[in-house]
C-alpha cells in the first residue's frame, strides 16, 4: 500500500520535474502565431481593421480579440488564408472596416504641394520623399495604398489613383460563376416543367443541392 | 530497327482539319503598310528601343535591344519609317496594349548587306553561336517562345538526346508540317548545328505517323546530310503528342520532374520551325524575321502563308479571302490551347503558328467553348484524360474554392493548358480557364506578398527609428537638464536667481489694486472722467424711465 503510493509519488515527481524542465529549455519566445497572421496581411499598416497597424491587428487576433474579417485591403484572399490558418470558417468581410478596392497608390500633384511634410510624418512605409518647404513626391513602388496622407494634406494635392492593367499584373478572370448558370437552367427547366408536367423532380432537387 | 515507342498518360483523338492548309504551297504574304513589332514577343523582359520616331530603318535591323539576361533584340521586318512608338494592340489573351514600334514600310524591302558570306557553323564556338542566336533574335517557334541561346546552353550538364519536335499535334495548325516538307535541308542543318552547341549523343526526330509527306522529305534530308546520329521516329497521333513533356515520354520513357526542365534528365527538345531559324541565323546571317503562320476557318483561302513578324493580323485575313466584317472571333493558335484576340490590328509575332478565323456564319467546332457550364458529376473523365497525371477534378474544385496552398499541393503548375479535360468534360465546365485563373492569382498573390514584405521591413524600420528618435531626444533632454541643474548648483547663481524672484514679488505686491491707466491722473482727466460718467448715469436713469410702461412721465420727456 504504501510502497504503490510512494511509486506513484514518485513517478509524478519525476514528470514534474521534466516537464518542468521542459517549459523552461523549450520555451518559445513571443508567439509565433502572431509572425504566422502578420505573414498573412497585406502590410499596408492603413489601420482599417481599428488597429494602429498590421502587426497589432495579428496581435489581437492571436488573442482572440480581433475577427478574421476586418482587413478591407487583404480581402477574400486574406480573410481564407486567415481562416485556414486558425481552423475557422472564411465570412465576408465586416463593411464597418471599409470595402475591399482595387489597389491604388498616392500621387502627389506637385503644382499645389506647398512642402508641409505632414503627408511623410503620416505615410508608414516612409514611401514619400521630401522636405520641409520643398515639393514632396511618392515612391510609387513603396507606396501601399493606405489613404493614410491624404487627410493631413492642408492643399489637398494627394490623389489616389488605380493603376492601369499591364501585361504583368492581368490576371485571367474567375470564370463565370457556377451557379448563375444552374439557376438559369433551372428557370428553363421550370418553365419546362409547367409546361410539360413531366419532369422528374428529383433529378430537380439534386440540382439544386449542387448548385 | 525501329525504336521502341512508349505511352503517356491519357490524351484525346481529336479530328484534324488539317488537309485543306497543307493542299497549296506556302507563299510570302503581302508586305504590309504598317509594321506593328512589339517590343516583348517572348517570355522575359522587353527590349528596350534604339530608334526613335522618324527614324529610316532597313530589313534586319536591330531597333531594340535586349534588357535582361532572358531577352532577345528585336529586328525592323522591312525598311521603312518608324512612325510611332508607343502602346498597341498585341495578340494576347488580355486585350490590354504594350509598347510596340511601327514602322511604315516603303515598299523597298532594302537589306543592308555586308559581304554576307556563307559561314560554316564548325568554325565558331558554341558560345559564339549563342552569341549570335542572341542577336538573331531567335526564340522558341513552338510555343512559349523561350529564348533559344538560352535553351541551347547545356550549362555543364551532360545532354543524351536532343529531340526535334515535329509532332504538330493541335488541329488546324500545319505551320510546322508545311515547314518541314519545303525546307527539309535547312531544318537537319539547324538540328545538326544545335546538336554541335549541346554536345548532344544523338538526335531524334519526332513526327506524327499522319504526316506522310513530312515525313518522307525529313527522312530524305537526313539521309542526304550524311551523319549516323540522327533518328527519324514516327509518333502515333494522339493529342497533345507534340507537347514537349509528351513527346519527351513517348520517345525516350522518360518523364521530366515535376516542374523540372528537360535537361534534368539529359534532353532538350527544339521545335523544327526553331532548327529552320537557327540554320538561316547561323549559316546565311539572317535575323528571325519571318515565320510560317497556317490561316484556317472561315477564309476562302486555307492556307500557309510566309509572314513578316509585324503584320497586322487583320491584312492576313483579307489576304486569305476572309470576310472582316463578319468576323466573330480571332484565335491565335489552335482550337485547344489558342486565345481570341480582342482587336485584329495585333501584330503576328515569332510564336503565333495559328490563325483560326471564325465568322458569324459558320463557326468552327471549338470543345467545350460557349457551351453552359453544368455542375461537376465527378465522373473522373478529365483524370483519365490528363496527359500530365493530374487530377483536374480536384484542381477544379481548388481554384473554385480559391484554395490556393490545396491546389498546388496538386501540382498547378504543372498543367501545361492543353485542354484535353475541357474537351472531354459532359458538363463542359471551362476547366482551363480555372487553372489559367488559379496560375495567374498566384503570381499575382506572390507580387504582393513581395510588396507586403518590402512593406513590412519599411514599417519595421520606420517605428525603429521613431523610437530611436524619441529615446536619442530624451537622451538630449536628460542631458540639458543636469547640465543646467550642475550649473546653477553654485552659491553665487543661486543669490542671484534668489534676487531675481526676490525683485519679481515685490513687483507684484506693489501693481496690485486699481489698473494703472486710472493711477495719477491730472485734474483735468478727472474732471473728464466724472462729466462722462454724470452723463452716463443720466442716461441710464432716462432709459429705465423710458422701460417703465405705466409712467406717464416718460412720454411727456
Amino acid at each position: 500500500m504504501i510502497s504503490a503510493l510512494l511509486a506513484l509519488f514518485l513517478l509524478a515527481l519525476i514528470s514534474g520535474l521534466i516537464l518542468g524542465f521542459a517549459a523552461i529549455r523549450f520555451k518559445v519566445k513571443g508567439d509565433p502565431l502572431v509572425d504566422k497572421i502578420d505573414a498573412i496581411l497585406p502590410q499596408t499598416q492603413c489601420g482599417q481593421c481599428t488597429f494602429p497597424g498590421c502587426r497589432p491587428y495579428a496581435e489581437a487576433i492571436a488573442k482572440g480579440e480581433a475577427d478574421i474579417n476586418q482587413c478591407p485591403p487583404g480581402g477574400e484572399t486574406t480573410i481564407i488564408a486567415l481562416a485556414d490558418l486558425l481552423g475557422k470558417d472564411a465570412k465576408p468581410l465586416n463593411p464597418d472596416n471599409g470595402e475591399e478596392k482595387p489597389k491604388r497608390v498616392a500621387i502627389i500633384d506637385e503644382d499645389i504641394c506647398i512642402g508641409c511634410t505632414l503627408c511623410i510624418q503620416a505615410c508608414p512605409v516612409d514611401a514619400i520623399l521630401g522636405a520641409a518647404k520643398l515639393m514632396h513626391t511618392v515612391i510609387e513602388a513603396e507606396c501601399t495604398g493606405c489613404d493614410l496622407c491624404v487627410p493631413p494634406c492642408p492643399v489637398e494635392c494627394i490623389d489616389m489613383v488605380e493603376l492601369p492593367t499591364t501585361t504583368e499584373t492581368w490576371k485571367w478572370d474567375f470564370p463565370q460563376p457556377l451557379p448563375e448558370n444552374v439557376t438559369q437552367l433551372h428557370k428553363a427547366a421550370h418553365t419546362d416543367q409547367a409546361n410539360q408536367q413531366s419532369t422528374n423532380p428529383s433529378i430537380t432537387k439534386d440540382n439544386e443541392k449542387s448548385a | 530497327m525501329t525504336r521502341r515507342l512508349f505511352d503517356f498518360h491519357g490524351g484525346v483523338n481529336l479530328t484534324q482539319y488539317k488537309k485543306f492548309s497543307t493542299s497549296k504551297p506556302v507563299m510570302p504574304a503581302r508586305l504590309p503598310k504598317k509594321l506593328i513589332l512589339p517590343l516583348q514577343q517572348n517570355i522575359g523582359e522587353p527590349a528596350e528601343p534604339l530608334v526613335s520616331i522618324g527614324d529610316k530603318v532597313h530589313k534586319g535591323q536591330i531597333i531594340a535591344k535586349p534588357s535582361g539576361s532572358v531577352s532577345v533584340p528585336v529586328h525592323a521586318t522591312s525598311s521603312g519609317t518608324v512612325i510611332d512608338i508607343g502602346l498597341h494592340s498585341v495578340a494576347q489573351a488580355s486585350g490590354i496594349k504594350a509598347p510596340c514600334i511601327i514602322i511604315e514600310t516603303d515598299g523597298l524591302d532594302q537589306e543592308r548587306r555586308k559581304g554576307r558570306r556563307f559561314i560554316d557553323y564548325k568554325d565558331l564556338s558554341p558560345v559564339e553561336l549563342r552569341k549570335k542566336l542572341l542577336y538573331a533574335g531567335i526564340v522558341g517557334m513552338g510555343g512559349a517562345g523561350f529564348p533559344s541561346f538560352i535553351k541551347l546552353d547545356p550549362k555543364e550538364k551532360e545532354v543524351a538526346t536532343l529531340i526535334l519536335n515535329g509532332a504538330e499535334c493541335e488541329p488546324y495548325i500545319t505551320c510546322d508540317d508545311m515547314l518541314m516538307r519545303e525546307q527539309a535541308v535547312e531544318i537537319i542543318e539547324g538540328l545538326i548545328i544545335m546538336r554541335y552547341m549541346l554536345n548532344a549523343k544523338q538526335c531524334i526526330v519526332g513526327i506524327e505517323n499522319k504526316k506522310k509527306t513530312a515525313l518522307a522529305s525529313i527522312k530524305q534530308a537526313v539521309a542526304n546530310a550524311g551523319v549516323d546520329y540522327i533518328e527519324v521516329v514516327e509518333v502515333p497521333t494522339v493529342y497533345p503528342a507534340g507537347g514537349e513533356k509528351q513527346l519527351i515520354q513517348v520517345l525516350t520513357g522518360k518523364e521530366v520532374p515535376s516542374q523540372g526542365l528537360p535537361l534534368d534528365i539529359g534532353i532538350v527538345c527544339q521545335n523544327v520551325g526553331t532548327a529552320y531559324a537557327v540554320c538561316r541565323a547561323i549559316e546565311h546571317g539572317e535575323p528571325l524575321i519571318s515565320r510560317y503562320v497556317t490561316v484556317a476557318g472561315s477564309v476562302a483561302k486555307t492556307r500557309n502563308l510566309e509572314v513578316r513578324i509585324g503584320t497586322p493580323i487583320s491584312d492576313i485575313i483579307e489576304e486569305c479571302g476572309g470576310n472582316r466584317r463578319t468576323l466573330s472571333r480571332v484565335i491565335i493558335g489552335g482550337p485547344m490551347m489558342g486565345f481570341a484576340i480582342h482587336d485584329d490590328q495585333a501584330p503576328v509575332i515569332k510564336t503565333t503558328n495559328c490563325i483560326l478565323v471564325n465568322s458569324v456564319v459558320s463557326d468552327v467546332p471549338l470543345p467545350s467553348r460557349d457551351k453552359l457550364a453544368m455542375p461537376c458529376i465527378r465522373c473522373g473523365a478529365c483524370a483519365q484524360a490528363c496527359p500530365v497525371d493530374l487530377l483536374p477534378q480536384q484542381l477544379y474544385w481548388y481554384a473554385r474554392s480559391k484554395e490556393f496552398d490545396k491546389i498546388q499541393d496538386y501540382n498547378l503548375f504543372d498543367c501545361i493548358e492543353c485542354g484535353c479535360c475541357d474537351y472531354v468534360c459532359p458538363s463542359h465546365i471551362p476547366l482551363v480557364h480555372y487553372y489559367r485563373y488559379a496560375k495567374s492569382e498566384i503570381w499575382m498573390q506572390e507580387r504582393e506578398k513581395q510588396l507586403s514584405d518590402l512593406s513590412r521591413q519599411r514599417h519595421e524600420f520606420r517605428l525603429a527609428r521613431l523610437e530611436r528618435d524619441k529615446q536619442e531626444r530624451a537622451a538630449r533632454h536628460k542631458k540639458k537638464r543636469a547640465k543646467v541643474e550642475k550649473d546653477t548648483g553654485t552659491d553665487d547663481k543661486k543669490a542671484a536667481i534668489e534676487a531675481a524672484m526676490a525683485r519679481v514679488r515685490d513687483k507684484q505686491k506693489h501693481s496690485q489694486g486699481a489698473p494703472k491707466n486710472i493711477n495719477n491722473l491730472t485734474a483735468e482727466q478727472q474732471r473728464e472722467i466724472d462729466e462722462v460718467e454724470a452723463r452716463r448715469a443720466k442716461r441710464n436713469e432716462l432709459s429705465k424711465k423710458i422701460k417703465t410702461p405705466n409712467s406717464d412721465d416718460s412720454k411727456t420727456q
